[in-house]
């Protein structure tokens, strides 16, 4: 619908970065770097999917990275200490970060709290947790492990398209279709847009609240599930700050902080964006990857600012455009 | 009392309803009967408990003792969604819907057609432009709602509600942004309902609406129920009695005969004044102590006129004159450095700040006039806010209430109390009585015209002709968007006023 705009921004973003790193190294338009940016990036692309919904419902889900870091530990712990088969650690570990969600969006709900002291909350005990666990880091070498690594499409040109990745593209996908074309979707904007007149519209406000923070937690129980593929190891600091950077990769995918607008497809090229700069420094080679930072923190404050001058103008032409009835 | 003798149970009972907010007894023991097939007004007093008792019936709000019997069966009802699912929609009184969400979705919201999951969009749109049309509202609904007038919002709001509307409609203040033809769709559509056997609740503060469309009349007042009456056995005397507790001192509805004041100097002047495809240039002339009158229909270009004049919005032709000086009127700020003050139409949105308390909401124009080196004493703001809680009757006259516990129509007195407690020397009141009960809106009347007495120079707008013609020394109609007529003196009544809106239609031209 109208949400065209900031996402056009993002893409324009996008392609223009893209062709800057093109023209300086030649080699840089190939399958085999477009490729690596879906892999290299897509456990926050996951984590960032479930973000975009939280924050257009109007709230914030600072545990995902925690959560992310406890479920590469749990995982790891199961496997090779107790010997679980991958699979059933995974299902147990989804179940648990679901249950871990639907928590934090049942508190939310029924004590009325801000949604960033619950999580902020949640993100502690989550880490807090893992440490507990296990404060070193934990190789995992199961078959199925080497398996998926293994395992790629193989592009011409050279790229090789992940298990990983075809992860990342199919949550991205699912949660585009989620978003923007079910009623759970519609309900998540009408969060964002207002709580009070989404309860007296008769939406179950507190069962909305539960199912999106569920939807945010599951989805970095398998974003954790990815890193440790990705890491083929588990251990307790690993994911630290990622709910920062995914949070970024929202924003500058064009959803409104505030709730109430956005897209995936916008968060997907924020996180694509992110991981653009991340490749353009290791290409480089001479400069710190702390520029990554810099740049996405020059990109986000930007994009910030757009959005509010585009509030402001939609203000100031704003609601009385149309209406005008005939007698 | 009289239940006894029913022929069968009524399609919605209350019975024994009570509910307090803290130490406020906001519903004591009140009982309320719909049949099918009605339409039954409550009325009642701002801050009477209206608003209240449709929240404890469709489970907003949890009551503190009664019961809600649903054609005979006990029901139990603890959310607004429960409500809908037993055949209950309502209009609250506060719903704008999502401004953020399409037209058709926000009609269809929790309810959208869907295939394997997904929602139909395309068949949710032709629903939706179907339905809008019986309000004979024709506009895109793939377009977010915020982009549209309160108006359209309101209708939209009613359109959902009839469509989900099973059994019992209700309809709080439903026609308080709407205008004449709007509200006679509306009553075609209530009357469509009844006749299907639906049981309408109208809440409004119009006593001529009741008296069109309304069977029966249920009556509050401080939170206890005063009575239930068929409306052709209650005089509107008797009514008003019932709703106040006393007499009303004078009918307001007379164009006072003394009114030929004498114009007073140029207070503000607006020449060429216009801005491309918002409002046509016109020509304006304010001057202390005379009240001018903008009428026309919804859109015809009123609030416009407003927000120009009050720099909310830019003019790019013509020049503005105070005092017989240029001005650039380019922010409302500057508009409040030359003494205006605009209470807008809009107040929910651009209006109350509902965690702030009724003195906070009063001063906060004054303060900000004032500039904050200047800040007023608490005993200042004290006395400021009691004698505007005095003069509007603003109830619970509790001056550190969070104003968003107040009632509709005592928020909308405390927006008015913001801007007379700035003096200003022109001010714009965009529908100043909507929503205000019949007690206080001729308070409010006599108000503007002491005012005018004191030097002042008004513009209001209103929808209500005959409060127009009551307090106005010249009026001036709109239509398109352009100004197309002055009345001044004896040639301001009703008819001319409807005569000018009429002859200009000039519409196939500019439509569209
Ligand atoms: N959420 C709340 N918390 C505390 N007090 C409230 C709350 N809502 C309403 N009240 C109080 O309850 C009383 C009844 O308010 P209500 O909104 O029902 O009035 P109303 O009859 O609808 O008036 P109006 O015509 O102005 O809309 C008022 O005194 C109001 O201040
Ligand atoms: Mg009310």
């Amino acid at each position: 619908m109208r949400r065209l705009p900031p996402v056009a921004i993002t893409a324009i973003v996008f392609v223009v970065g893209f062709a800057l790193c093109t023209a300086q190294f030649p080699n840089f338009a190939s399958t085999r770097v477009a490729a690596n940016l879906l892999t290299d990036n897509a456990f926050l692309g996951i984590v960032a999917t479930g973000m975009t919904f939280v924050i257009i419902s109007g709230g914030i889900d600072l545990s995902v990275g925690s959560v992310i870091g406890f479920t590469t530990v749990f995982v790891a712990l199961a496997i090779e200490r107790l010997g679980v088969p991958p699979l059933v650690a995974f299902a147990a570990i989804l179940m648990l970060c679901a249950a871990f969600g639907a928590a934090m969006g049942a508190i939310i709900h029924v004590f009325d709290m801000p949604p960033f002291i619950v999580t902020l909350a949640g993100m502690f005990l989550a880490r807090g947790a893992s440490f507990l666990m296990s404060t070193e880091s934990t190789p995992i070498s199961a078959p199925l492990y080497s398996t998926v690594s293994d395992f790629a499409l193989r592009l011409p040109g050279g790229g090789r398209l992940t298990a990983i990745a075809l992860i990342m593209l199919a949550v991205v996908a699912a949660g585009a279709v989620l978003l923007h074309f079910t009623r759970f979707g519609a309900n998540v904007y009408a969060l964002g847009g207002s709580r009070a007149t989404t309860a007296l519209m008769g939406i179950p406000v507190g069962s909305m609240t539960v199912r999106i923070y569920m939807l945010s937690s599951v989805l970095a129980g398998l974003a954790g599930i990815v890193f440790s593929f990705y890491t083929a190891a588990g251990y307790s600091l690993s994911a630290v700050g990622v709910e920062l950077d995914s949070i970024a990769a929202v924003v500058i995918g064009g959803t409104l902080l505030t709730g109430g607008q956005g897209s995936v497809v916008g968060t997907l090229l924020g996180v694509m964006i992110q991981g653009l700069i991340q490749t353009y420094i290791n290409f480089d080679g001479t400069l710190s990857s702390w520029w990554t930072k810099i740049v996405t923190g020059i990109l986000l404050f930007a994009f910030i600012a757009l959005q509010q001058a585009m509030l402001g103008i939609a203000r100031r032409a704003g609601p009385r455009k149309a209406g005008v009835l005939k007698p | 009392m009289n239940a006894a003798s029913d022929p069968g149970p009524a399609l919605l009972e209350v019975r024994g309803l009570s509910k307090s907010f803290g130490t406020l007894r906001a519903l004591q023991e009140v009982d309320f009967t719909l049949q099918a097939g009605e339409i039954h007004a409550l009325l009642g007093e701002n801050g009477a408990g209206k608003s209240t008792l449709i929240k404890a019936v469709t489970g907003v709000f949890p009551r503190d003792a009664g019961i809600v019997r649903l054609s005979g069966t006990e029901v139990a009802l603890r959310s607004a969604k429960a409500a809908v699912d037993a055949g209950i929609a309502t209009v609250y009184q506060e719903v704008n819907l999502l401004l953020n969400l399409s037209v058709a979705q926000n009609l269809y919201l929790g309810r959208q057609p869907t295939r394997f999951g997904l929602v139909r969009e395309a068949e949710m749109r032709r629903n939706a432009t179907a339905l809008l049309a019986e309000f004979d509202l024709h506009i895109d609904v793939a377009e977010p709602l915020g982009t549209y007038s309160v108006a359209v919002q309101h209708i939209a709001a009613i359109a959902r509600a009839v469509d989900q509307s099973a059994r019992v409609l209700i309809l709080d203040e439903p026609t308080a942004s709407l205008d004449r033809h709007e509200v006679e769709i509306l009553f075609a559509v209530m009357r469509k309902l009844a006749t299907r056997g639906i049981g309408v609740v109208f809440v409004t503060h119009f006593l001529d609406q009741v008296y069109e469309i309304c069977d029966r009349i249920t009556v509050l007042r401080n939170g206890r129920l005063i009575g239930e009456r068929k409306t052709d056995e209650l005089p509107r005397i008797e009514l008003i009695r019932m709703m106040l507790g006393r007499e009303l001192a004078e009918t307001t509805s007379e164009r006072a005969a003394a009114q030929v004041r004498q114009a007073g100097e140029l207070c503000a002047r607006f020449e060429g004044y216009g801005k491309t495809g918002y409002v046509a240039p016109f020509d304006l002339a304010l001057r202390r102590g005379e009240v001018v009158g903008l009428a026309g229909l919804l859109g015809s270009g009123r609030t416009e006129t407003a927000r120009l004049v009050f720099g909310a919005e830019r003019a790019d032709s013509g020049g503005a004159t105070v005092d017989g000086k240029p001005v650039r009127l380019q922010s409302p700020r500057d508009a409040v450095a030359h003494g205006f003050g605009y209470c807008p139409e809009e107040r929910k949105t651009e209006g109350i700040i509902a965690d702030l308390t009724v003195r906070e909401n009063i001063v906060l124009a004054l303060q900000a006039k004032r500039g904050l080196a200047k800040p007023l004493s608490r005993s200042e703001q004290d006395e400021i806010a009691m004698r505007f809680i005095r003069l509007l009757d603003i109830r619970p006259p509790e001056p550190e209430r969070p104003i968003g516990l107040l009632s509709g129509g005592n928020q909308q007195k405390v927006l008015l109390a913001r801007w007379l407690a700035t003096a200003p020397r022109v001010l714009v009141l965009d529908e100043p009585t909507r929503g205000i009960d019949v007690g206080a809106h001729a308070e409010i009347i006599r108000l503007i015209r002491e005012l005018c007495d004191d030097g002042l120079a008004l513009l209001v707008i209103s929808s209500e002709l005959d409060e127009i013609v009551t307090y106005s020394d010249r009026v001036i109609v709109l239509r398109d968007r352009s100004h197309i007529d002055e009345l001044e003196g004896e040639a301001i009544d009703i008819s001319n006023i409807l005569a000018a809106i009429a002859a200009s239609s000039t519409i196939g031209a500019e439509a569209g």
